[in-house]
């Protein structure tokens, strides 16, 4: 009891700051790959970050639910702080939801199982409800007729539609994308991100790591730039784009944009 | 002329022998007709050497009285039984090591995947330790080792290790006390069988009910409770209607209890660690094989690590474990049949070995013994087909 006390006074202390990132490394054996990050999301932020490969984005993201361990600094999410605690990870983890690159939906499942295989085992949700709340999130996402299907039956941007709506069953207070339309076709990319300028609409919070500027544009509250695994510059849209301030931004901005 | 022909009608047949067709059907008839003069010539021949020896064929001999003793029998067995007899005591001795074999491996099997792929550096050392010793012994060196290095040096009779008056061993074996039933242990078992139908419909009713309200039943304590509570209050109703028959030690040997003999204790215990490492490199594959993407997705859902693999990595993994167990489950139960090399009687030993060496029925001995390997084979095999289809069609 005194645990969940303590999270909501911290919570409350902390005001309208979800995520916390204060002088955070991580290395990767003798590879340093995040550099003193230091980051702020506000509650209802949407913050795009870009870079070039290698640059520590998706590294940096996957800190905040804990698929990466960081070795130094504070991560606080939501008022818990990562550590080892296996009770802190779960609280974070069942409040912050993820989509990948490659979906990974899981394939020995139907695409309603998939929604709510977490609400049931973590949330301890009755099934019937569980089935419920999936199918709301399934017609949020425009694919509710699929709910009977395997993933291996639909088309990349459906996957990434029910990987959407299979993050939202659990309620989260935070969404981070890991370059949710890298992998798809490109007359996909456009309803995945459709269905993300919708949720950002609605008010979630958000991390995107994507290269997809006009995305950037619609709905970024603010754009982070990394490279060498540093935050090089953050800005909002417009200004990032219009007027960048250290030449490494410019050279990648020329490099993306040119076509 | 013959050319402008061509153009317009049906391409010419080629001459008969050069259409694959007509080649491959009468290659076909070739090998066919090869094959039964082959067997032919065999059988005849066979025919010939039994009659110039004059050995009847067969199978009358199964009616004769064996005239030999069997060191452990789940039948009642004495010299008086017929050969037909020792066919059924070698064949439930070969299905009971084989049945207690898979079991057991596929217990070590799981347990020891999945610790050779655990976070943690000594029980995965452990793991690998094992499996690599165990996998590249020979079996038969194994069995060996089993029953000459650690069973038979134990002490006899006389001197064996006794805990509590009940349990003595000795290089015959592990003596325990067997139970005797009397009168009134029915209720015992009926209020078991009662306890089991009403776990069945226990956990029915808390599946149910966590699908409708979300709450999680103890199914387990109070299933444990029924089973073990319900039994014992009839059998102390009943006036606790069971007693031990306890072995005693008499001037060379043990009499009455029951006892497991070492030949198979050598042979199951070097079977299950044998094909075990081999279940454990199969379940190993198996959860490597499930991409690393499918348990990351499933903890950042929030699913421990537990959960994760018992819903999300193990029934993936099970598409590619279960033909490789298939084929281990085969390996174990023809292994047995090594059963012979320190005289544990199993099918090979009692039947295909004192029988025939009786009887002299070669033909009809080795024939028998290899339809029942390959009819058990055989089940095993369409039962763990019929699993990997089932488990199959969940995936699309």
């Amino acid at each position: 009891m005194s645990e969940t006390d303590n999270t909501s006074s911290q919570s409350q202390a902390s005001g309208d700051v979800t995520i916390q990132m204060r002088g955070v490394h991580k290395w990767y054996g003798q590879f340093h790959v995040l550099k003193d990050i230091n980051l702020e999301v506000t509650r209802g932020e949407r913050i795009v970050i870009c870079g070039p490969s290698g640059s520590g984005k998706s590294t940096m993201i996957r800190c905040i639910n804990r698929l990466e361990e960081h070795q130094k600094g504070q991560i606080i999410v939501d008022g818990t702080e990562l550590t080892d605690d296996v009770k802190h990870i779960d609280q974070v983890r069942k409040e912050v939801g993820m989509v990948f690159q490659h979906f990974n939906l899981f394939p020995h499942l139907t695409v309603l199982e998939n929604c709510c295989l977490a609400p049931i085992w973590v949330r301890k949700m009755p099934r019937k409800e569980a089935e419920a709340a999936a199918m709301l999130y399934l017609e949020k996402v425009k694919i509710p007729e699929q709910a009977k299907k395997y993933p291996g039956q639909l088309s990349g941007g459906q996957q990434q539609r029910v990987a959407i709506a299979r993050s939202l069953c659990m309620n989260p207070n935070v969404m981070l994308f890991d370059e949710p339309t890298s992998a798809l076709d490109p007359e996909m990319i456009k309803e995945v991100l459709d269905t993300m300028i919708e949720l950002a609409e609605s008010g979630m919070t958000m991390l995107c790591v994507t290269h997809e500027m006009g995305f950037a544009k619609t709905v970024a509250d603010r754009v982070i730039f990394m490279d060498g695994g540093e935050i090089i510059e953050e800005n909002e849209p417009h200004e990032f784009f219009n007027n960048p301030q250290s030449d490494r931004t410019q050279l990648f901005l020329s490099q993306i944009l040119q076509h | 002329m013959a050319d402008e022909k061509r153009t317009v009608s049906e391409p010419a047949k080629p001459a008969l022998w050069r259409r694959p067709a007509v080649r491959s059907v009468f290659f076909q008839i070739l090998l066919v007709a090869g094959i039964v003069y082959f067997g032919n010539t065999i059988f005849q021949n066979t025919l010939n050497n039994l009659e110039q020896r004059g050995i009847s064929t067969g199978f009358g001999f199964l009616d004769q009285e064996a005239g030999f003793g069997i060191l452990m029998t789940l039948l009642p067995f004495d010299e008086t039984h017929t050969y037909g007899r020792t066919f059924l005591v070698g064949l439930l001795n070969t299905l009971l090591v084989a049945g207690l074999g898979i079991f057991f491996a596929t217990l070590i099997g799981f347990v020891m995947g999945v610790a050779r792929l655990s976070r943690n550096w000594i029980i995965s050392r452990l793991a690998t330790i094992y499996i690599e010793i165990f996998r590249n012994i020979p079996l038969l060196l194994q069995i060996l080792f089993w029953y000459f290095a650690v069973l038979r040096p134990l002490p006899g009779p006389r001197q064996s290790l006794i805990l509590n008056d009940t349990f003595y061993l000795s290089n015959r074996g592990l003596y325990m006390p067997s139970p005797v039933y009397e009168q009134g242990f029915w209720l015992v078992m009926v209020a078991l069988g009662i306890a089991t139908v009403a776990s069945i419909l226990i956990a029915r009713w808390a599946h149910k009910r966590q699908e409708a309200t979300g709450q999680q039943f103890h199914t387990v304590i109070t299933v444990i409770g029924l089973v073990i509570g319900l039994p014992l209050l009839a059998f102390l109703v009943m006036g606790m209607p069971l007693s031990w028959d306890f072995p005693v030690l008499q001037r060379f040997n043990m009499a009455g209890g029951m006892v497991i003999i070492p030949e198979l204790a050598a042979l199951l215990v070097a079977l299950s660690i044998y094909t075990g490492a081999f279940i454990a490199e199969a379940v190993r594959s198996g959860i490597l094989a499930v991409s690393h993407g499918q348990t990351e997705a499933a903890h950042a859902l929030g699913l421990r690590p537990g959960s994760t693999l018992r819903l999300v990595v193990i029934p993936q993994a099970l598409r590619v474990i279960i033909p490789q167990l298939t084929s281990q489950y085969l390996n174990l139960t023809k292994n047995s049949s090594l059963a012979t090399a320190i005289g544990y009687p199993d099918l090979v030993a009692v039947f295909a070995g004192t029988t025939l060496n009786q009887t002299g029925q070669a033909v009809e001995v080795i024939a028998m013994t290899m339809a029942v390997y390959l009819a058990i084979s055989l089940s095993i095999s369409m039962f763990m087909n019929w699993y990997n289809k089932r488990i199959q069609l969940v995936e699309r």
